[in-house]
């Protein structure tokens, strides 16, 4: 129903709207979750990579030390000067830097122009800041070493220029960096539209409710039908508002119907009364008057407890209270409560019921007060010397009633109507009754899922009563 | 409010917050031979109801301070079995359902005729004292087996339809008392409703036919605006 939107909302603000979505915080939740994932990911390759590439460079260089103390042991000094110069020197590694000194701290061969400060010579790696001999003017370079005390006092440094490494770990950081970005665009972009989505769903709900508040209840929640949670979710709503709206009505009908049937005779009551007490009557006429009340009084509350039975089924409540029963026995006693009233009235009603049981779930009372309604009315319109049938059987599977009279019958136009509330098809009244035996049978039909259908008795009335098969 | 002592009729104990409800009913029962107590909320009638023997309670649903069925609860638990008469507003039958579960022993809605209200009473006060399984059922000369479900009239035997036979059990059952039609349909037909046509009227009518034509003495009468009696005399 987004077209039928207040425009006037009362919300407050739309960021503030928004904060205050449930979807919206789940969404940024989510996106948090998401992004501390993203970075714990990256965090861990980073420092794993890092950490194995200056291991394998740290483990180059210490292979080379042991290379150049063995090449000490065998060769001696000479031999080891003229290996660090080779490995120094232009044609040697690029990267590397070597120092070898004299056991008084002096240079003797290498790259460097002085022990650096931060090595020691014990064989450990260390990161330091160093300028090579010859090339003082450009940067420093960022260098791993490791020096070794020769036999002699002599130190030996060797190292590795680390430029390349760091470079390797700073593009990564921009990397992950990036990514990090990116995942928590997408991330947060994703929640918003998801929340955005979530709300105008529930805002969709709400504004139909607020139409229902309204007093619109004949409005629906829309649905996309596409089956998800929403959509069942409007499916489960829209039935209950059928259901309170068939509630609603039921009841305003009650209330209606009170007010219509029970004005007159209560009308009556008070004229007579109030006339008998004008006119001083002798006591005869005083009692006449008592008597009269109270037949009246039995009338408007035989009327009062049909509509009551009539809420009672329609409302369900009892629904709870169906048990199984078998329809011939409660169509057999029906039948035998009848028959001596109907054959008072010249009429023959017979009783036929099948050989096979006819399960059907059943609220008891109400039913029997349904079937004898059928059979007053059966008995009130049959002609003398007309017959009444009541027959009870299987048909197609389901459990069925037929009631077969020989009155005047009701026109097809007019079947439908006679279910309804005080509707007396003889507009005259010449026959008793209140209008309400064929609204409660209507009601507990409804209430046992059965349905009734009027036909022609070809002459008089036929009424068909099928109830659900039994499983 | 102290218990009336002495005289004849049944003691019977009024539970009704309504004032003018219940003075008519006390009024009425007065009038028809009873000794009425009343209490006017739930505490007072079970305390009325433990301490006194009465023959038969008439005790409304909705009270105040005690709710009907508790005051019954609390009755049955400490072991008064004084039968009890319900009174109340809720006519549907799970709510009768509920009230004889809770161990009342009948249930009138409210509006009630005081004849109806009248003819359970008398007859559930005389239930109390009623024997165990009987066999054999008999009233001035009429005789009913029921093992051999024949009934019999000054030794002439009477052929009853089984329903019919189920009416005249009722009726002997409770002999020489007024049953109405709304006990006859809930008792012989276990139907709680009120059938427009006057269908029990037809019933008693044939029954009567069987038992009291050819007969000098009725014994099936007719209780003028309650119901009927097996009686011998009117």
């Amino acid at each position: 129903m987004p077209s039928g939107r207040s425009p006037n909302h009362e919300s407050p603000s739309r960021a503030a709207r928004l904060w205050g979505s449930a979807g919206f915080r789940f969404a940024l939740a989510s996106t948090a979750l998401f992004a501390f994932c993203v970075i714990f990911i990256g965090a861990l390759i980073f420092f794993s990579t890092t950490t194995l590439i200056e291991r394998q460079v740290s483990d180059t260089v210490g292979a080379e030390l042991r290379g150049l103390a063995e090449q000490y042991r065998q060769e001696g000094r000479p031999g080891l000067i003229a290996a660090v110069n080779r490995r120094s020197g232009p044609l040697g590694e690029r990267e590397g830097v070597y120092l070898l000194t004299d056991p008084g701290g002096r240079p003797v061969a290498g790259n460097l122009s002085g022990w650096p400060a931060p090595v020691e010579p014990n064989g450990e790696w260390v990161r330091l800041t160093i300028r090579r001999a010859g090339d003082e003017e450009s940067s420093p370079l960022l260098v791993g070493a490791r020096g070794f005390l020769l036999s002699d006092g002599s130190r030996l440094l060797v190292g590795r220029d680390m430029r390349a490494v760091e470079s390797f770990r700073e593009s990564l950081l921009q990397i992950l960096g990036l990514g990090l970005v990116v995942s928590l665009a997408i991330g947060s972009l994703g929640g918003w539209s998801l929340s955005r989505r979530l709300l105008r769903r529930i805002d969709n709900i709400s504004a139909t409710s607020r139409q229902i508040i309204g007093g619109d209840l004949g409005q629906r929640v829309s649905r996309d039908g596409n089956g998800d949670e929403f959509d069942r979710l409007a499916i489960s709503l829209n039935q209950m508002l059928d259901r309170i709206e068939a509630l609603m009505t039921g009841m305003r009908l009650v209330t209606d119907s009170l007010a219509h049937d029970l004005r007159s005779p209560l009308t009556r009551i008070k004229g007579r009364i109030e006339l008998a007490l004008r006119n001083g009557e002798d006591s005869e006429s005083l009692r006449q008057t008592l008597e009269q009340t109270l037949a009246e009084l039995d009338i408007i509350q035989g009327t009062f407890n049909s509509l009551l039975a009539i809420a009672e089924a329609e409302a369900g409540v009892s629904r709870s209270s169906l048990v199984e029963i078998d329809l011939r026995d409660l169509a057999a006693d029906v039948a035998e409560l009848y028959q001596p009233a109907a054959e008072d009235r010249g009429l023959v009603l017979t009783a036929d019921v099948s050989t096979v049981p006819l399960p059907v779930r059943a609220h008891r009372q109400l039913l029997a007060q349904a079937m004898a309604n059928l059979l007053d009315n059966a008995i009130k319109y049959t002609l003398p010397d007309g017959d009444i049938t009541l027959a009870a059987k299987l048909e197609e599977g389901r459990p069925t009633l037929v009631i077969g009279d020989r009155g005047p019958g009701i026109p097809p136009e007019q079947r439908e109507k006679v279910f309804e509330r005080f509707v007396r098809l003889d507009s005259s009244r010449s026959h008793p009754g209140s209008g309400l035996g064929l609204s409660l049978v209507s009601a507990v039909a409804k209430l046992h899922g059965s349905e009734i259908v009027l036909s022609d008795n070809n002459p008089g009335l036929k009424v068909v009563w099928r109830f659900p098969p039994s499983s | 409010m102290v218990p009336n002592r002495g005289g004849s009729g049944v003691r019977v104990l009024i539970v009704e917050d309504d004032e003018k409800t219940a003075g008519y009913m006390a009024k009425g029962l007065g009038e028809s031979g009873h000794l009425v107590d009343r209490a006017a909320d739930g505490h007072e009638g079970l305390f009325l109801a433990s301490e006194n023997p009465y023959d038969i309670i008439v005790l409304d649903r909705m009270l105040p301070k005690l709710d009907g069925l508790a005051v019954l609860q609390a009755l049955r638990t400490q072991g008064v079995g004084t039968p009890v008469l319900i009174l109340s507003a809720l006519a549907n039958v799970d709510e009768r359902v509920k009230g004889l579960k809770a161990g009342g022993d009948d249930y009138l809605t409210k509006p009630f005729a005081f004849s109806e209200l009248l003819a359970r009473l008398e007859v559930l006060a005389k239930r109390s004292g009623a024997p165990g399984v009987q066999t054999r059922l008999g009233y001035a000369d009429l005789e009913m087996d029921l093992l051999a479900r024949k009934v019999k009239r000054a030794g002439k035997p009477i052929d009853l339809q089984p329903r019919e036979f189920r009416l005249l059990e009722y009726l002997l059952r409770r002999a020489g008392q007024t049953v109405t039609r709304t006990m006859l349909l809930e008792g012989v037909w276990d139907y709680h409703f009120d059938p427009q046509t006057n269908v029990i009227d037809v019933h008693i009518s044939r029954l009567r036919q069987k038992i009291d034509k050819g007969f000098d003495r009725p014994l099936l009468q007719t209780v003028r605006g309650a119901g009927y009696a097996l009686r011998t005399e009117p």
